[in-house]
């Protein structure tokens, strides 16, 4: 087996909407792969698909070597997912949920509680095990899920948007869980995000996917060199905008209304030299390159940072009162 | 072995839920407690029930009645499962969909049986009087109606995408499954005999008087094979319902 993850001219069709657009990935075994992009660009039905909850239009692939659609059953056994919205059991304890895992993967019966002790601790719930899903916080419930999606010891992790709607606290939290399981195993993980640091920080290689398509495919430094320099914001009210731009070491040169964005090759070193040429600046910013501004680079668009959908933590609550 | 290890998760959740939800279990037996000690108290003076009375008589409808609602609406409650996300976490485990929906059947059976106990017991205080048979093949007959009514209950359940459909299947679906079984099959108006042999509470029902009171209508291997085939029909439109169900 080449590779974890294999999909050939993947496609998923709703209706008229082209959710998945003949998408080809290879990903190797061990890496932590991130399928980045703006909410509705196709990641969640990619793992949907990966996942075999939804079948393809058309198109194959292959998970740990299993066919997604005619091995369905062996696929599931191989992949561990933690889903975007809250998917345990708030009538049950943390420990039940997990219980209830173990059981559905036919983990051996005298195994169980060693498992569930061993994948607590990695999340830091022992002491609230005994306690309902029901009073957890959405950061607790969402480490509750990756502890669950880790028992039975998957050779794919599955994880759709890790950190929507957490608050920045906990979303390091995660990112800190995320990279010691990266640390300890050798387990390939997938993850989807919207957020430019999360796969930044945390992915071997990123996807960024934009209406369903691969718009571009490297690790998260390569993709930045694409940029080819700093970003340099400058505020002025007059530029001498034409002076700058036969600088040689200036990539791109953006006007928005006074507020100028440069692209500029070792702008550390070139910035006195710009600002000479510019004329009178109120303000300067320098900053090296995101993969916001690649995402920017190859779509003409900014990730939108909104959860229009309503984040997971929001759904939490909306369905923490249920009629049970 | 993993299939069976599987259905019994599913079951051990359920368990677990009833368990936690102490209200729901008083709330569904009260209703059918009503019934058997107003209603039935009312029909007990009036003539035309046979040697054991209108009360008595009722019994095992009122039996049945508590299996209806507490399966069918324990196969509804899917929909919440759905809401939450939670089926999707039991839709991915590598266990087969029949598994799954056997495991929820087992579960829902479960509660309707633990009610039925209840009633059973209050049964005894009514006039009941069980012999050493009649308990044993109550089980049996109560066991085989909720296996239909739970799938019943989880084929709607699967196609419905909110719970406000609930009160719809209250009154077209399981109100008219109680109510045909409430009379003599032999008393019944002409106009509603179709329906009462479409309705497979009566067979139940029938069954269930043959066991506890010895007044069945048809013969209690034919009510016994008629909901055993139910079962069996009912399961493979279930199973094939999961397979379909949008998530």
């Amino acid at each position: 087996m080449e590779f974890s993850i294999e999909t050939k001219d993947l496609v998923k069709k709703f209706k008229d909407l082209v959710a998945v657009d003949h998408l080809n990935l290879q990903i190797k075994e061990g890496e932590v792969f991130g399928l980045l992009g703006p909410n509705g660009a196709g990641k969640t039905t990619t793992l949907m698909m990966l996942t075999t909850l939804i079948h393809p239009t058309e198109g194959s692939a292959a998970v740990n070597g299993f066919d997604i659609i005619k091995q369905a059953d062996k696929v599931r056994k191989s992949i561990g997912i933690v889903f975007q919205d809250p998917s345990s059991d708030d009538t049950l304890t943390g420990y039940e949920n997990l219980k209830l895992h173990a059981l559905l993967y036919g983990i051996p019966g005298d195994v169980i509680e060693e498992k569930i002790t061993e994948v607590l601790r990695l999340v830091d719930l022992e002491d609230r095990k005994k306690e309902l899903v029901k009073n957890y916080s959405g950061g607790m419930r969402r480490r509750l899920e990756i502890a669950r999606g880790l028992m039975h010891q998957p050779a794919v992790l599955f994880l759709d948007e890790p950190t929507l709607g957490l608050d920045p606290q906990t979303r390091e939290h995660i990112w800190t869980y995320i990279k010691k399981l990266t640390n300890e195993t050798k387990m390939t993980i997938i993850l989807t995000t919207h957020y430019m640091d999360e796969a930044d920080l945390l992915c071997n290689r990123v996807a960024i996917i934009d209406h369903g398509k691969i718009v571009a495919l490297d690790t998260p430094g390569n993709l930045k060199k694409i940029i080819g320099g700093d970003i340099v914001r400058i505020k002025s009210e007059k530029p001498n905008l034409e002076a700058v731009k036969k600088l040689h070491y200036v990539k791109k040169v953006e006007n928005f209304d006074g507020k100028i964005s440069l692209t500029v090759e070792e702008a550390r070193k070139h910035l006195p030299e710009i600002l000479e040429k510019i004329g009178k600046v109120d303000s300067v910013h320098v900053r090296e390159p995101t993969l916001n501004d690649v995402f920017l680079h190859y779509t003409g668009e900014e990730i939108r940072d909104a959860e229009p959908e309503g984040g997971w933590a929001q759904r939490v609550m909306n369905f923490r009162s249920r009629g049970r | 072995m993993s299939e069976l290890t599987g259905i019994y998760a599913i079951w051990y959740r359920e368990i677990k839920v009833f368990l936690r939800e102490k209200s729901r279990i008083v709330a569904s037996i009260i209703n059918p407690l009503f019934f058997l000690l107003i209603f039935g108290g009312g029909l007990g003076n009036i003539e035309g029930f046979g040697a054991v009375g209108g009360q008595v008589f009722i019994f095992p409808a009122i039996l049945g009645m508590s299996l209806l609602f507490t399966s069918i609406f324990f196969g509804l409650y899917i929909v919440w499962d759905r809401k939450i996300d939670f089926l999707k976490e039991v839709l991915v485990a590598p266990i087969s969909r029949l598994s799954i929906f056997i495991g929820k059947i087992f579960g829902g059976s479960t509660d309707a049986m633990f009610q039925a106990t209840l009633i059973l017991i209050i049964g005894a205080f009514i006039g009941v009087h069980y012999s050493l048979f009649s308990i044993p093949l109550a089980y049996g007959f109560m066991f085989l109606t909720t296996m239909i009514l739970v799938s019943i209950g989880l084929i709607l359940g699967s196609m419905m995408e909110s719970p406000e459909g609930f009160q719809l299947i209250t009154s077209f679906i399981v109100f008219p499954m109680f109510l045909l079984t409430l009379f003599p099959f032999d008393k019944l108006p002409s106009y509603l005999v179709p329906f009462a042999y479409i309705d497979p509470m009566t067979y139940a029902v029938d069954g269930l008087r043959g066991v506890i009171i010895g007044a069945n209508h048809f013969p209690l291997y034919f009510d016994a094979a008629v909901l055993a085939l139910l079962a069996g029909i009912f399961i493979a439109i279930g199973t094939y319902s999961f397979k379909r169900m949008k998530i």
